[in-house]
Parts: structure tokens; C-alpha cells; sequence
């Protein structure tokens, strides 16, 4: 029942649904330049009845390596590790009313709401260590900012008109994020949106990354060169006669 | 503060404090002539670049700082090419063996500890015998006493075969010898990030035989050579080499290095040897406290999707 509900949410093609919620971003590209030091986005729009909002922003899927460290002979060594796939690089949360109030841990699940809703599961591993290395990635999460632990407010205006502001930190991921919004009745979704966000790379910085990554024979090249250059003009520059 | 992305480090620095480093490294390298790469991978470290990407950048740094000192002693006539070329050989062999196990050791998750271990070792010997050395060189002065070394000592190395004569070094020897120390140099510049100076002149000396004078010349063209070899195959396989890093490294060790030379003319060379020993004996201290004390987290993350 639940994944139909998806599917017709998520297909657009509900005429009821499209037209329950729309929202839209204050923007849909951000450019990470050299002095990026984090950013908010605004999520706005309206509701067509009552219901509670909430609204998602999920960074790209990314595959993730948790590793524990342990101490052999004195020093600290990485022993364990759980690899979990599609990790949202992001994942920033807003609802009118606390999370709990709103839908179930059930639904939280079905819907990925929440952090605790997150599907997050490494491979091959036993349930007891399992739940440890994915409180651990949670908690990494949360120190660098990228999961952020309290949950910002939707605001309602008038009973239909809502805003949301989500913080995106100096670190964020880039890749193709997306902004769900979705309107919430007894504990049922009942209509839902999603915009997509493009955070990427800009200004110089931007250059050097691509050119290393996607000619990378050419970026050693030219690191080289530039070294030999840097080393010349400095010999010269301070040459003792 | 002025902040500045690396884009390989993918982090934010202030320019201030990398040009800081980079001239304080040059001045000690300057003071004290040596590389500096030994220093300057730790402190790069400590400031919270990831370890594989200090290697790979401070590999590309002291490119530039070899190719300035090989030019003076070019221009000196103090190299000798043959040598040069054999070291050369094993440096880009041991170089591309030294890249790969980087590699995979950052697979399995153990590069930075890898790095960190090394260091301890090296920093911890070349300190302790800095230390020895130049305390020893300050007690003989005061007692007056003089010893003289052996110019040339005979040892298992005479034995091998594939022996080659190098004209400017006044040597024939086998052709194994530098070949296997060059592997060696290799090996240090693509795990450490490290020109390997401190370990290649004293073996040049003592294990080849070489004449004091070109030692120098001749090692640092041979850094030179490996460590762009290393920066090539670190850019290529392990993408840890971020230029930005390296250039504003260089900047301010080219100024701080002028300005050490200068000072050290004017110091005693022993109390400067055994300065220089207890700065590098701080540094191995520190990185070993690293490892040794228990971490804050005991989880990392890392990610897989690039490598």
C-alpha cells in the first residue's frame, strides 16, 4: 500500500497530488567558490488544505567506509569496518511540528523521514555490530554538520502558505541534491514534491579539481612543470653573485 | 584571515598560516641545508590535511626546491650525471613500487597510519644521531681532540658485479649499489612525500665512496628527477596531489629559505645541527602521541565513490 502511495507521489501524475502542494528553492544551482562558507536555501510554497509540512534536502548517494579504530601493540590502528551504500551526503530536515507528532516511526521508514528513517545498512555484517557502526556514521555525520540534529521549522502562514530554511554547511557534498516537500495528514502522506538542487564546484578551484580528476595525465604534467618553473624563478630570483 | 580552498585537500586554510609554514620550513631548510619535506608533511598533518594528499603535494613542492639547488651546483660543476642517471634508474623504479603500495594501502584503509609510522622511525633515528653527533662535535671542540675518518672503506658492496665507472666521482663500483640506494629514494618519496636527502647524501659518502663534493650536486639532481616521477604517478593514480597546496608552500619557502642561509652563515654549525635535532625529535614525539593516545572518535569515515 505504501509503495503505491510512492508511486503515485512520486510519478506526478496524480492530478490530486500535483495540485495538493507546490513548492518551490530560492535556487537550484549552488557554486562551492574558494571562499564558500556554507549557505541556506529557502524551500516556500503552499498547501491547497490542512496537513503538517515537512520538508527534506538529501545530498547525493555516495558509498561510505566507517572504519573503527582499535589499539594494537599502543597505537591506534583501523580494525573494523561496514560499508554502506548510497549514504545521502546531506541530509537536512524541517516540519511544522516535531517529527514525532506528525507520522510514525512506521512511515518514517516507508518515506526515509527523518534520520532515524534513513535506510542505512552495511553488508555482510551481524545485526549487534550493525546498529553500532550506524550510530557511529550518524554521529560522524552530525559533527561535520551534515546531518544537522535539530530539525528546522516549517512556518505556516494563513494555513497555507509555508517557508522553510535549511542550512547548508562550509562542507556539504557536491552532486545532484534533492528538495522533497510533503504534506502530511493522520500520519499519511498525502501529497509530495521534489525539486532537484545542483551544488557544484566553481571558480578556480572547480578548474583544478576537474583537470586533476579528468586529465589527470596532463595535471601531473603541468604540476611538474609548474614546480620546475617555481624552483627557476626562484634560483634566479634570490641567485648570489 | 584570508581563507583559501584547496581543491584536492578539499578544505579551507588560511593563506596566511600555509605561507607561515612554508617560509618557516624554508628557513630551517636554509639554516640548515637540508629539503624540509620531512618537516613540512607532519606539520601539513597537524593543520589537518589528509595525509595522503600532504604526501602527494609535498612530493610536488620539493620538486621545486631541488630544482633550485640543483641548478646552483649545476652551475658549480659539482654533479655527477653518470652516478646521476644510475640512482635516477632505481628512483623511478622504487617510485612506481612506492606509488602502488601507497594505493593499496589506502584501500585498506591503513595509508595514514602507514605515514604516521614512517615518520616516527625516521624522525626518531635521524633525530637521535643529529643529537649524538652534534654533541659529540661540541664536546671534541672543547677536549681539543681531533679523530680522522677513513676516506674509503672497503665493505660487501665491492663484491658485486655490473661494475661501471663514473669519471667525475673518481669511482668503479657495481652498478647494484646505487641502483638499490635509488630504489630506496624512491620508495621514501612516494610513501613520504620526502625528497630522502637526509638518507641518500650519507649513504652517497659512506656506502658509494663519492667525494664530498659532488654528493650534494648529485643528489638533489637525482631528487629532482624522482620526486617529479612521484608527483606524476601520485596525479595520475592517486589524485592526492593539489597544486594550490604546493604552490603556496613554495612562495614562502623560497623567500624563508634566503633568509635562513643567510643567518646560518653567521652560526656555529654543531648548536645548529643540535637545534635542528631537537626540532625534528619534537615533531616525531608529537605524531608518535598521536598514535599512541587514545583517539576522540574512535569511527572515521571514508568515502569509496572516488578514489
Amino acid at each position: 500500500m505504501a509503495l503505491a502511495l510512492l508511486a503515485a507521489v512520486f510519478a506526478g501524475t496524480g492530478k490530486l497530488a500535483a495540485q495538493e502542494i507546490m513548492a518551490g528553492l530560492s535556487h537550484h544551482a549552488i557554486g562551492i567558490t574558494a571562499d564558500f562558507a556554507g549557505t541556506e536555501i529557502l524551500v516556500f510554497g503552499a498547501i491547497e488544505s490542512e496537513g503538517d509540512i515537512v520538508v527534506v534536502v538529501r545530498g547525493p548517494r555516495q558509498e561510505v567506509v566507517v572504519r573503527k579504530k582499535a589499539p594494537v601493540f599502543g597505537i591506534w590502528v583501523n580494525a573494523q569496518s561496514a560499508v554502506f551504500q548510497s549514504v545521502p551526503g546531506f541530509y537536512g530536515l524541517a516540519s511544522t511540528r516535531p517529527l514525532g507528532e506528525i507520522v510514525d516511526a512506521d512511515m518514517r521508514r516507508v518515506m526515509e523521514i527523518g534520520i532515524d528513517g534513513l535506510r542505512l545498512e552495511p553488508a555482510d555484517m551481524e545485526p549487534s555490530v550493525r546498529e553500532e557502526f550506524r550510530a557511529a556514521l550518524i554521529e560522524l555525520k552530525q559533527a561535520e554538520g551534515l546531518y544537522p540534529m535539530e530539525p528546522s521549522t516549517v512556518s505556516l502562514a494563513g494555513g497555507r502558505l509555508f517557508r522553510a530554511t535549511i542550512v547548508l554547511p562550509a562542507g556539504v557534498p557536491v552532486g545532484t541534491y534533492a528538495a522533497d516537500t510533503f504534506l502530511i495528514r493522520n500520519g499519511n502522506v498525502v501529497a509530495a514534491q521534489s525539486s532537484p538542487l545542483i551544488i557544484s564546484k566553481a571558480g578556480f578551484g572547480a578548474e583544478i579539481y576537474n583537470f586533476a580528476h579528468r586529465e589527470s595525465e596532463f595535471y601531473g604534467i603541468a604540476a611538474v612543470i609548474a614546480a620546475v618553473i617555481a624552483g627557476l624563478a626562484g634560483n634566479l630570483l634570490f641567485r648570489r653573485t | 584571515m584570508f581563507q583559501i580552498y584547496l581543491p584536492i585537500a578539499e578544505m579551507s586554510v588560511d593563506i596566511f598560516l600555509l605561507l607561515g609554514m612554508g617560509g618557516a620550513v624554508g628557513f630551517l631548510s636554509g639554516l640548515f641545508g637540508v629539503g624540509g619535506g620531512f618537516l613540512m608533511t607532519p606539520l601539513l598533518i597537524f593543520i589537518g590535511v589528509p595525509p595522503p594528499v600532504a604526501v602527494g603535494s609535498e612530493v610536488n613542492q620539493v620538486v621545486a626546491a631541488s630544482v633550485s639547488g640543483f641548478m646552483a651546483h649545476w652551475r658549480r660543476r659539482q654533479v655527477d650525471f653518470k652516478m646521476g642517471g644510475v640512482l635516477i634508474a632505481g628512483g623511478v623504479l622504487g617510485s612506481i613500487f612506492g606509488v602502488w603500495l601507497f594505493g593499496i594501502l589506502r584501500q585498506i584503509g591503513q595509508i595514514d597510519l602507514v605515514i604516521s609510522i614512517s615518520y616516527v622511525v625516521m624522525l626518531g633515528s635521524i633525530g637521535t644521531l643529529m643529537m649524538v653527533e652534534s654533541l659529540r662535535a661540541i664536546l671534541r671542540r672543547r677536549g681539543g681532540t681531533n679523530v680522522r675518518r677513513k676516506a674509503h672503506v672497503h665493505h660487501w658492496g665491492h663484491g658485486l658485479p655490473f661494475k661501471m665507472r663514473f669519471r667525475t666521482s673518481r669511482l668503479y663500483i657495481s652498478a647494484v649499489l646505487p641502483i638499490m640506494l635509488g630504489f630506496v629514494i624512491g620508495i621514501l618519496a612516494a610513501i613520504m612525500g620526502v625528497g630522502g636527502g637526509f638518507f641518500l647524501v650519507p649513504a652517497m659518502i659512506y656506502l658509494l665512496g663519492m667525494p664530498v663534493g659532488v654528493v650534494i650536486g648529485t643528489s638533489l639532481f637525482q631528487i629532482t628527477f624522482v620526486t617529479a616521477t612521484a608527483t606524476f604517478l601520485h596525479a595520475t593514480s592517486t589524485q592526492t596531489v593539489d597544486v594550490m597546496l604546493a604552490g603556496i608552500l613554495t612562495l614562502g619557502a623560497v623567500f624563508g629559505a634566503q633568509f635562513g642561509t643567510r643567518v646560518g652563515a653567521e652560526l656555529r654549525g654543531e648548536e645548529l645541527r643540535g637545534l635542528l635535532a631537537l626540532v625534528v625529535l619534537g615533531v616525531c614525539v608529537t605524531l608518535l602521541w598521536r598514535l599512541v593516545a587514545e583517539p576522540a572518535s574512535l569511527y572515521a569515515l571514508s568515502p569509496t565513490g572516488f578514489h
